[in-house]
């Protein structure tokens, strides 16, 4: 690049700004700027600096760039760290910014505009923070700039918000006890790096991000918003939160056993939940805890060939998972609705869309030549390669099963299936845009001649031999599998034991605080109802009592305001300056 | 600071060589010519250029003194045990510009004030008065010698009884707090005055510091000593209102001409409390047993008996202004908790919360002024609406009010905040929570008022919704002038926080 380009040697500040905090700026000006056009600008503009910014600022030759050092009393704080790790998520989240905003271009809308900026930001500086309070307050903004998303999906999306943010909120105060207890065993060194399960600190931190990255029983804020949010949300949701909290548990927890069996779990249990569901949405939410799932025992694996599987994964699915979600929500933005039962036959009124859509449900079954393909294979081989067999076929079987859930049922009932009658008109020039990048990058990022090579050089760990994805047995393996789902969903199908279409809303782990919780409240609040009635004479009384007493004694009626004649203030000089004299008398 | 040094490049030599003799001379001076002028708006100019110079005079001789250390300008020649000496040491120098700073904002606040509330012909006696106020509080301040202290002591207590009795064109009230602050007053200076006679007994010298090393010389002193510095203390203590001696102050803050209460509120006080940290400190020495048994007993008993009482009696109060004296009461005590702990760094806390308190408290009382000049509001129910019909006087009320609470990056935070850490690494920790509880309560009385300003509709007056109508300029310049310095103080305490650091570094020797 020639010189005159590199703004950062320019202005040398920015060498020491994180540049999410750009993206975060861009968005708190946005919230104040009534021109849409001019927010639309920031939209795109501010991710595209910021991933401008991370490419010069990152050194390929050197390990890491620090920046923007803080000293709070005894604490320091890195607020920048560009490595070879977390580059990767500052590129990738810089370039889901920009199809997110291109997605929303035809969105009017301030606080969507401004709380996916400063969401987006957030997560940016979030991955490039080098420690781990600047991470504790990022992972906090994430959570509460991202709630306004949800919150704009209406009315019955209030209740699911709160929920949201509550359990977002104690995620991040559970990162900094973690971390305070943490850095206080290391001798009160804040830098994130590798933390480990030796201490209470990192079984917190685990947990806290376990909620975000959704461990089985953790799961259930994903489920519960990510549908309910407005068309735009979803598409912003899915794409940095859970991603930020792979990031963490790469950087802290690579290698930890745990997480294998955490993640073939995660990877298995939804499989059953996406099959029943109803609602499209919840299905690819679903579907995304699954793809988490494979992310979570890669990084438990720990070897370097999974680990940069694990960063070719959570690349490719951002993109193919975003994919998804815009081409369901550009459905729901002709039809209005997202439901299974209510679809169906769309292929005829929006053919691109549908494209859009197959090449995501591909990329996400890890077709050959689409974007999974040669990340999950990776992940696979890894477990293999470490003798990992029960996991392996754990993972094997969610594979078969996102085939059977995201990649056919998803554009079967959308798109195929019987007609719904719905002729509505092609999805928007922006969406077909977003959704056009998302699957060339789709396709690219899979290429076999000088496609995949790229993603690999994105890779942060050294390998011993780079893993070649298209060999023969390995794409006949893969088609196998792919077919045998598609067998079996043709099998249930004409047999008519696919499990059809309904209304119905599935509750899982959930039920726990949803159900349960609501009733204890419910039950609590009606002994607290009774208590208080019992109660109120006693307290009213006190409570006034004590007030009155008050009153008397201090309001300008009161014995203490009494107008006091300059006689007694003099008898009360006199009597101070005696108290005065005895103290100087006896005084030692 | 060494930027700021350069302001002294601009002042003429004369000044700063008998700047002390000239910041106590010319409003002297000037009272008397005011006292037979004529004209009323002659006189409004008169005493506005008069308390810019001294202004200007004042803030040149910190500077000065910064710069150069402690000044001892003798009186007509005269070397000091004999004569008069003007001293400007570390301790005094930030006092005299506040009080010459005050004096200023107060008479720009004073015309449209007096305008309302004082007739026309009064006006230039008022100035007048006003003037020998001044200058008996600069005086005090600024002399060296423990007699002169008394007799200017007396000058601005005269005038101020007489400033505060012109208040009965408003309220006849004002004539009965005059008179209870006469007495009062006197007695207070009676007292002190009988200190001084007995420390010139004990001592033969009417020179403060000659007085301090004569002192230190007998170790203390003999029961002479310790009868003087009751007498003192307690004199003192009436002057400025230390709590249960403050009965003068609610009635003399609530009837008084309103420029009257804000020039009081944050300079008459203070000056006695220089006084203290003068005479117990300096003077005397807190080694001596009395007179640390002196601090800490009624000192600091009295001060936080004080800080809780006065604060629960500002709660319900129904006369805004008397609310505000309350508090002010309750600040004293503040100040007086942070004297009696006797730290370094509890003394430049208290030192602080003079400083601060004196901004914050004027600029509040100017907020009332301006509320009874537009509405005749007195009562704190009337203030329902005020956030719509005078935004920016009520903005202004409100940062200031905040500021008094104590809420961050305000000037009040920043004393509250050193005087709590002072009162903690001394061990005190009932202090601490002491500070915490009547900030809480100086939330509710603040807080009253503010959410009855921001959350009521305006009242209906025949049926009409009252309309937006904002304070004259003239008195919303002051306001925010007060407003924006507790801000900044806030935001960037250096200054004034060496400023005290270095006051009670001179009082208490470093560390």
């Amino acid at each position: 690049m020639n010189e005159f380009f590199l703004i950062t040697e320019h202005f040398s500040i920015l060498k020491q700004i994180n540049p999410g905090f750009w993206v975060i700026l861009a968005g708190l000006i946005c919230t104040l700027l009534p021109i849409g056009h001019a927010r639309k600008a920031f939209v795109i503009a501010a991710p595209i600096f910021a991933g401008l910014l991370i490419f010069q600022l990152y050194d390929v030759n050197s390990t890491e760039h620090l920046g923007g050092v803080l000293q709070f009393g005894p604490v320091e704080l890195t607020t920048l760290r560009i490595d070879e790790l977390s580059v990767v998520w500052g590129y990738l989240f810089c370039l889901a910014g920009v199809i997110n905003g291109i997605f929303a271009l035809h969105e009017k809308c301030r606080i969507t505009d401004s709380s996916a900026l400063v969401y987006t930001g957030a997560a940016i500086a979030g991955v490039l923070a080098g420690d781990m309070v600047t991470l504790f307050v990022m992972w906090e903004l994430t959570a509460i700039s991202s709630v306004f998303l949800i919150w704009k999906g209406g009315d019955h999306a209030y209740a699911a918000g709160i929920r949201y943010l509550a359990i977002h909120v104690l995620s991040g105060v559970m990162l900094l006890a973690g971390a305070v207890l943490h850095a206080q065993a290391n001798g009160g060194d804040f830098m994130f790096n590798d933390i480990g399960l030796d201490s209470p600190g990192g079984w917190l931190m685990l947990l806290a991000m376990g909620i975000k990255v959704g461990f089985p029983g953790l799961h259930m804020w994903m489920q519960d918003a990510y549908p309910k949010a407005s068309i735009t949300g979803t598409v912003i949701l899915a794409s940095f939160t859970t991603k930020f909290a792979v990031y963490a548990l790469a950087r802290g927890f690579a290698g930890a056993d745990i997480l294998i069996w955490i993640g073939a779990i995660m990877t298995c249990f939804p499989v059953f939940f996406a099959v029943v569901e109803n609602d499209l949405r919840r299905v690819l939410a679903f579907s995304l805890n699954n793809q988490l799932g494979f992310m979570v025992c890669g990084i438990g694996i720990g070897t370097s060939l999974a680990l940069n599987g694990v960063v070719g994964q959570v690349f490719v699915h951002v993109i193919f998972k975003g994919l998804l979600f815009m081409s369901i929500g550009a459905v729901m933005y002709r039809t209005g609705t997202a439901k299974a039962s209510e679809l169906g036959g769309l292929f005829r009124s929006m053919p691109f869309t549908t494209v859009a859509c197959l090449i995501g449900a591909g990329s996400i079954a890890a077709f050959p030549m689409l974007a999974a393909f040669v990340t999950k294979a990776m992940i696979l081989a890894a477990a293999v390669e470490e003798h990992l067999y029960i996991p392996f076929l754990m993972m094997l079987f969610a594979s078969a099963g996102v085939m059977e859930h995201s990649g056919i049922k998803v554009p079967h009932f959308t798109f195929f299936a019987h007609d719904s009658g719905r002729r509505v008109k092609e999805a928007p020039w922006n969406m077909l845009l977003a959704m056009g990048i998302a699957s060339f990058l789709c396709f690219y990022l899979a290429w076999p001649w000088g496609g995949y090579q790229n993603l690999y050089a994105l890779m942060p760990y050294p390998m011993e031999y780079a893993y070649k994805p298209y060999t023969w047995d390995h794409v006949v393996f893969q088609m196998q599998l792919l077919f045998a789902a598609i067998f079996a969903f043709t099998l249930l199908k004409r047999f008519k034991l696919y499990p059809a279409e309904r209304r119905a809303e599935i509750l899982d782990a959930d039920w726990m605080y949803r159900r349960m919780g609501l009733n204890v409240a419910i039950w609590g609040s009606a002994m607290w109802d009774r208590l208080s009635v019992h109660t109120s004479r006693i307290r009213t009384r006190t409570l006034s009592n004590v007030g009155r007493r008050l009153y008397q004694t201090f309001s300008p009626a009161g014995a203490a305001s009494e107008a006091t004649p300059s006689g007694l203030a003099a008898v009360l000089t006199a009597g101070l300056l005696f108290v005065v004299l005895m103290l100087g008398y006896f005084a030692r | 600071m060494p930027v700021m040094f350069s302001v002294l490049e601009l002042m003429p030599d004369w000044l700063l060589t008998h700047g002390p003799a000239f910041l106590m001379a010319l409003p002297l001076l000037m009272a008397a010519i005011m006292a037979v002028l004529p004209n009323k708006r002659v006189a409004w100019f008169t005493t506005f250029i008069v308390t810019s110079i001294l202004t200007i005079t004042a803030f040149a001789l910190a500077l000065y003194n910064a710069k150069v250390g402690t000044t001892i300008y003798k009186m007509g020649g005269w070397a000091p045990p004999h004569g008069i000496s003007l001293v400007i040491d570390a301790l005094n120098a930030p006092v005299l510009v506040l009080i010459a700073l005050m004096s200023l904002i107060t008479v720009v606040y004073a015309m449209p004030a007096t305008v309302a509330e004082i007739k026309p012909n009064k006006r230039a006696p008022f100035y007048a008065a006003f003037l020998l106020c001044v200058a008996g509080l600069l005086g005090m301040v600024i002399t060296g010698d423990a007699f002169n202290v008394f007799v200017f002591l007396e000058v601005s207590s005269i005038s101020t009884y007489v400033l505060v009795a012109m208040g009965a064109a408003r309220d006849r009230r004002a004539l009965s707090a005059a008179y209870n602050y006469l007495i009062l007053g006197s007695i207070g200076a009676t007292f002190f005055v009988i200190g001084i006679g007995f420390l010139y007994m004990e001592t033969g010298t009417l020179n403060m510091a000659d007085m301090a090393r004569i002192l230190a010389d007998l170790d203390g002193g003999s029961r002479v000593a310790k009868v003087a510095f009751a007498f003192i203390v307690i004199g003192l203590g009436l002057k400025l209102a230390m709590f249960p001696l403050h009965t003068w102050l609610p009635g003399a803050y609530a009837y008084a001409p309103t420029p009257v209460t804000v020039f009081l509120a944050s300079t008459a006080t203070k000056a006695a409390l220089y006084l203290l940290l003068r005479f117990t400190f300096f003077v005397f020495d807190p080694s001596y047993a009395y007179v640390a048994d002196g601090l800490l007993y009624i000192l600091v008993g009295m001060g936080v008996i004080g800080m809780v009482f006065a604060s629960l009696q500002a709660i319900f109060q129904t006369d805004a202004r008397r609310m505000l004296a309350f508090s002010s009461v309750a600040q004293v005590g503040y100040m007086l908790l942070g004297i009696g702990i006797a730290t370094t760094a509890s003394v430049a806390a208290g030192y602080l919360h003079l400083i601060n308190h004196a901004i914050i408290k004027g600029g509040l009382f100017i907020a009332l002024g301006a509320m009874w000049y537009r509405f005749g509001i007195t009562r704190t129910e009337d203030f329902q609406g005020l956030g719509k019909t005078m935004p920016l006087t009520m903005g202004a009320f409100t940062v200031l009010g905040l500021s008094l609470i104590g809420v961050p990056f305000t000037a009040g935070f920043v004393s509250k905040v050193n005087l709590a850490s002072a009162a903690a690494d001394a061990g005190w920790w009932w202090a601490v929570g002491i500070i915490m509880l009547t900030s809480i309560l100086a939330l509710v009385y603040i807080g009253r008022v503010l959410l009855l300003a921001y959350f009521q509709s305006p009242p209906q007056v025949n049926g009409e919704t009252v309309i937006r109508n904002e304070a004259p300029i003239m008195m919303l310049i002051p306001m925010w002038v007060c407003a924006l310095a507790s801000v900044f103080i806030g935001v960037k305490s250096d200054a004034v926080v060496g400023a005290s650091i270095r006051a009670a570094e001179l009082l208490l020797g470093a560390g």
